[in-house]
């Protein structure tokens, strides 16, 4: 998966450290936005023929298309289903999450 | 080599010497010779820069913001309704910390409407972010707009630049100028350096980030710390000038026979000159008269200021704005600045000058002879307008 990942961000100790204007460096994720999702998505493999509809739909833009096989980034997936509805081969499984 | 050209044409040829990648300029009176100028060197090749014909000053400065954004030096102008309309966009450019030099011709506010000189619209935007400086001539409008450039640009500083100018008694009137050589320019303003701040290909920046309640003072407070100490930079930066070129500025402010002052008059712009053209005749009748040319206002130079007025009697300020409900902005900024003396001299408000008037040397005089009368113990009004020409 090539999407960025979430890296450790240390707190600015002084004004000093602080950006030179609203300016932050790019592919910067500090935080993990996943927590409300009830069900996630599940693609089987096995039927995916790697259409793209799924990427091209997801609101958030968590499928990675970088690798051999479509991959979900569930660090930032809230779980709305959109894929799994959209898939025409219905590959994709809305599984509810366990605690 | 010296020319005989307006404060305009002045703007125009200081702006052409700084060598801006991007113009990006809506005209409007009386700024409107500046940009027709600059877009005549751009058409004649003796300026190679990229001259954005944009359809607002709102996109003037969001072009501006744009091409500072990705590292090149940026220059637009306007005055009045045109500063107010892309007032939205100067904090952008404050907060991102790009150094985009502007000139504003300074231009009453409507209404009722006028397109004479007066300060209303720069006093409006004195908690933009940018640094506000005033000039009193026409060589002083071209060479600030070199010195600008690397006010701006100043690692320490990174903070964009307005240079103010009176519409009409500056933009329109003719002087000799001298204009210096671009090689001597181009030795004392470097090529703009690429900072943090800036868009890279190589290591991509998310621009105009979001900073909520958690984070967002600390930005401010970032911006005012560095905005603050830029008076060294602005010092340097003018003795560097003065020692390159032959005119040195004083800095934040010129005190001008402010030594022995029992009297002294704060002026902002170009009726300075009248000013110290009236103190001179003041002075030769033995009265002990100063006036301080107050450059900046942003930052405010308060320590300088005490220095030259702690000692004096009666303080004037010739406000040509009113903050409307309250007296002149200038008035406010200098009065706040001497709170911190233990013993405060007297101070009065003059305003005048609105919506083009001019300020003469009859009207200086009597200023004078109030803040004379102040000085020797006499009860005057605190706020007065000048030239008034009817019953108050």
């Amino acid at each position: 998966m090539d999407r960025p990942k979430v890296k450790k961000w240390q707190e600015p100790a002084s004004i000093d450290a602080y950006p030179l204007g609203a300016t932050c460096d790019s592919d910067h994720l500090v935080s993990i936005n996943a927590g409300w999702r009830t069900f996630k998505p599940v693609i089987d493999h096995d039927k995916c023929v790697m259409c793209l509809r799924c990427f091209l739909v997801c609101p958030d833009g968590v499928i990675d298309k970088s690798g051999p096989q479509l991959e979900i980034d569930y660090d930032y997936c809230k779980g709305c289903g959109v894929c799994a509805h959209e898939c025409k081969l219905k590959c994709i499984t809305m599984v509810k999450e366990e605690k | 080599m010296k020319k005989f050209i307006s404060g305009d044409d002045a703007v125009a040829e200081g702006v052409r010497l700084a060598k801006p990648h991007v113009i990006s300029a809506y005209p409007i009176t009386p700024q409107t010779i500046t940009v027709e100028r600059l877009s005549e060197m751009v058409e004649d090749g003796s300026l190679v820069s990229e001259y954005m014909h944009v359809e607002s000053e709102h996109s003037a400065m969001a072009c501006a913001i744009g091409v500072s954004s990705v590292g090149a030096r940026a220059f637009t102008a306007t005055s009045s309704q045109g500063l107010l309309y892309m007032s939205e966009c100067l904090p952008y450019a404050s907060g991102a910390r790009l150094p985009i030099v502007m000139m504003n011709a300074n231009r009453a506010l409507a209404t009722p409407w006028n397109i004479y000189g007066d300060q209303m619209d720069s006093m409006f935007l004195l908690n933009s972010g940018w640094i506000q400086v005033y000039v009193e001539d026409a060589q002083e409008a071209l060479d600030m707009m070199i010195q600008a450039y690397r006010i701006a640009e100043d690692e320490a500083v990174m903070t964009p630049v307005m240079v103010n100018l009176d519409g009409f008694v500056l933009t329109h009137t003719y002087e000799l100028v001298d204009i210096p050589l671009q090689e001597k320019v181009d030795a004392f303003l470097p090529p703009i350096a690429t900072r943090d701040q800036v868009m890279s290909l190589d290591a991509p920046k998310s621009l105009c980030i979001t900073a909520g309640n958690d984070f967002n003072q600390e930005f401010k407070m970032k911006q005012d710390r560095d905005m603050q100490s830029s008076t060294a930079v602005i010092e340097a930066v003018d003795k560097a000038f003065g020692d390159a070129f032959g005119r040195y500025y004083k800095g934040m402010m010129d005190a001008y026979r402010c030594e022995d002052a029992e009297v002294i008059l704060v002026t902002v712009g170009s009726v300075t000159g009248t000013a110290k053209t009236v103190c001179n005749q003041l002075r030769d009748e033995g009265k002990k008269v100063g006036v301080l040319k107050l450059r900046y206002l942003r930052p405010f130079p308060t320590q300088g200021l005490c220095d030259v007025l702690k000692s004096t009697k009666a303080i004037g300020v010739i406000d040509k704005n009113i903050s409307f409900g309250y007296e002149g902005t200038i008035f406010t900024n200098v009065n706040s600045a001497l709170v911190t003396l233990k013993e405060r001299p007297e101070t009065l408000n003059f305003i005048g000058g609105l919506g083009g008037r001019d300020i003469t040397k009859q009207d200086i005089r009597g200023v004078f002879d109030t803040l004379i009368s102040k000085a020797a113990g006499n009860a005057e009004e605190r706020i007065q307008y000048m030239n008034v020409r009817c019953a108050e």
